[in-house]
């Protein structure tokens, strides 16, 4: 699994946030997603965070652990609590909500 | 079942998954008591079916007994996709029906994977596809080889993701995708309003659904199965109460057998010895289904004792369903008539089964005959009294169709069939059983008659298919030495029992010694008179004898007077020269003398 981590930031620093994306194969969505997801971190935690990248057509066994269902998954392990984030990430607004780094303003629909 | 193994071998040689349209369909037998007999061998092979129904109605059940069965029993591994309960949770919920899931996970025949939804945890940002639940899914059934596989409930996804345009899209392709690997899937899905499913799954799920029903009536649960839809077979079209039991489910076909099964010339003996006289001198058919009706305490359960012991006796396996006493009570009260079932029970031959009627219903308890029936396989079931299962029956109809079908049951597995019934006091028995005894085969009556003071029982045999029976009405005692059926007394006092009957007897007995001494007076005389006669017949003899010697005597005197008086004529005759040739004249000279001598 170590071998999979991307580190985006500070390799040795305090990664405060630790992130893991679970893809299926070099899907143009998996793709966006991760491109999205690194813009975000970039743009809001800056050496903060690093991401783990985990395809599941390589490890299937792992969708089971973070009980993954959707495709793409963003899971945020660090800090707690656990929260996931299913899609593109394309909607960056909710995306930063869904990391707790922009209040809840109302109930998504 | 045969059409479907039929077509197993061109499907195993062609190498595809069973996707041809043209061949006849392949079915998956569930394992499940009754089910695979309604749908004529199970689910449709490699495809999903759709098990749907409300709350606590058995789905989940429902769908892990069909992997259970099929690990154990089918050599095909399962995978159990929950989306509501935990492997935990469910591991110790079916741990009672004896299933165990741990045991199956170990040997790689049952995976049990469950997959969590939590809402609050989940920000849905832009387009996105289960594949993760797909992928999942391929590596649990690629871990152990599974032929099989549950999804209870997939509409738990609802709830949890909201996007309603890619889930239905989704859980499409997953139906899809699951008769491309070929597996034999249940899909678990709630009721809804007007719909038999809440997300409308029944869209999706073209080949096979199954309807589960929990109906109350009377305060008695009854629970129901009904095959919506099964493309590609006849099915039944009915709803099909069935049990979930210590043993999982078992489900009862309405129509089970109808009248094709074959009759045995068989007989077997009833226990007691003049009832086998009354039924043409052997007892009852083997396969054949006998009531014993009657009001209370007539001995109707005395007479099912004596043929469960009868049976037993003979190293055959009675089952006997007492809904009225215990098993202890009927032992020790059979004892007391000198019929001692224990050494029975202790051989595992006879097997109780003792419940209240009201316990559960009508429908329920016949499926628990049923399932008993099949597991003990007994040569003769005894529901003793078969009226106070009616009782919990909600209509006379359901009755008779529910009695249909245990009989025509039991009479397909050539079982004997004993029932008694209970008909209630001052109501003509003839009528009150009318619509049971149509269905049996051997009808006995056993009747209170109530004279001089006493209650006697009366025993007839109403009506005996295919065997010349008594048409005699037989006093029925209870001795300590078992049942005892006596001759009533028919004369022209009328039809007498009891001590009536005792009293009737001794007094024949005594009018018939009493005309027996008169005749043998009256022969006597006649002797003497013979004697008499005998006699007089003598006496007259010698007479005659006397009055013959005294003739012969006379007889012969005249002869030696007459030879005496030719000789003294004939010396005359030569004195006087004549030649001696006119013997006229000297004759009737001869007589002239003679009239002279005189």
């Amino acid at each position: 699994m170590s071998d999979k981590r991307q580190p985006a930031g500070k390799r040795n620093g305090k990664a405060e946030w630790d992130l893991r994306l679970y893809v299926a194969g070099q899907s143009r969505r998996s793709l966006i997603a991760l491109s999205n997801l690194k813009r975000l971190c970039d743009e809001h935690l800056p050496g903060e965070y690093h991401i783990e990248v985990i395809d599941l057509l390589q490890n299937p066994q792992l969708a089971a652990g973070d009980q993954i269902l959707a495709i793409p998954t963003l899971v945020r392990k660090l800090p707690t609590p656990i929260k996931k984030i299913i899609g593109d990430l394309s909607d960056a607004e909710r995306t930063l909500v869904g990391l707790d780094l922009r209040p809840r303003k109302e109930q998504p629909a | 079942m045969a059409r479907s193994r039929d077509s197993q071998a061109p499907s195993n040689a062609s190498g595809s998954r069973g996707r041809s349209a043209r061949r006849t369909l392949e079915k998956c037998p569930t394992g499940i008591r009754g089910f695979d007999e309604l749908t004529g061998g199970g689910l449709p092979r490699g495809r999903p079916s759709l098990v749907c129904g409300g709350p606590g109605c058995g789905k989940t059940l429902f769908a892990l007994e069909f992997l259970v069965r099929g690990a154990v029993e089918h050599g095909e591994p399962g995978v159990f996709v929950s989306f509501e309960e935990r492997p935990e949770d469910l591991q110790r919920n079916v741990a009672s029906l004896g299933f165990d899931l741990a045991a199956l996970s170990a040997e790689k025949r049952l995976v049990v994977d469950h997959v969590r939804v939590e809402p609050s945890e989940i920000e849905e940002t832009g387009d996105y596809d289960l594949e993760g639940l797909f992928i999942r899914l391929g590596y649990a059934i690629d871990s152990i080889g599974a032929r099989r596989v549950v999804l209870d409930t997939v509409e738990s996804l609802f709830s949890g993701l909201g996007n309603m345009t890619i889930l239905r899209a989704e859980i499409r392709r997953l139906f899809n995708w699951l008769k491309d690997r070929g597996v034999t899937a249940v899909i678990t899905g709630e009721r809804g309003e007007g719909a038999l499913t809440r997300q409308g799954l029944e869209e999706y799920v073209s080949d096979c659904v199954i309807l589960l029903d929990n109906r109350v009536a009377g305060e008695i649960t009854t629970r129901r199965l009904r095959i919506v839809k099964y493309r590609g077979s006849t099915h039944e079209m009915n709803e099909c109460p069935f049990l979930i039991e210590d043993a999982g489910f078992s489900i009862m076909p309405i129509t089970s057998a109808g009248l094709n099964h074959t009759a045995s010339y068989e007989r077997v003996t009833s226990g007691i010895e003049r009832l086998d006289t009354m039924l043409g001198g052997e007892g009852y058919y083997r396969g054949s289904s006998i009531l014993v009706s009657g009001g209370a305490g007539t001995g109707k359960s005395t007479i099912a004792a004596h043929f469960a012991g009868a049976t037993c006796r003979r190293g055959e396996r009675c089952l006997y369903f007492a809904f009225e006493e215990s098993q202890s009570q009927i032992l020790r009260n059979m004892r007391s008539v000198g019929l001692d079932l224990m050494p029975f029970v202790k051989r595992g031959l006879l097997q109780f089964h003792a419940a209240r009627p009201t316990f559960y219903g009508l429908e329920m308890h016949l499926a628990v005959i049923h399932r008993l029936v099949l597991q003990f396989d007994p040569s003769v079931v005894i529901v003793d009294p078969m009226t106070n299962l009616m009782q919990v029956a909600a209509s006379a109809r359901e009755t008779m169709t529910m009695l249909i079908r245990l009989i025509d049951f039991l009479k397909t597995r050539g079982t004997t069939a004993f029932f008694t019934s209970l008909t209630s006091a001052g109501s003509a028995s003839e009528t009150s059983d009318s619509g049971v005894s149509s269905l049996t085969d051997t009808w006995l009556l056993v009747r209170n008659i109530e004279a001089g003071g006493e209650r006697n029982r009366a025993l007839y045999v109403l009506k005996s298919r295919g065997m010349a029976h008594s048409n005699r009405v037989r006093e029925f005692i209870l001795t300590s030495d078992g049942v005892k059926l006596v001759d009533v007394y028919t004369g022209p006092g009328g039809v007498l029992t009891g001590s009536a009957r005792v009293n009737q007897e001794a007094a024949d007995a005594s009018a018939a010694a009493a005309q027996r001494d008169e005749f043998d007076e009256r022969e006597r005389g006649a002797l003497r008179r013979h004697a008499a006669l005998e006699a007089q017949i003598a006496a007259l003899r010698v007479e005659i004898d006397d009055a013959e010697s005294t003739l012969k005597r006379a007889r012969s005197l005249e002869l030696t007077r007459q030879k005496k008086a030719n000789a003294v004529q004939k010396e005359l005759a030569t004195r006087r020269g004549s030649d001696g040739g006119e013997p006229t004249p000297a004759r009737a000279r001869k007589r002239n003398g003679s009239e002279e001598r005189t």
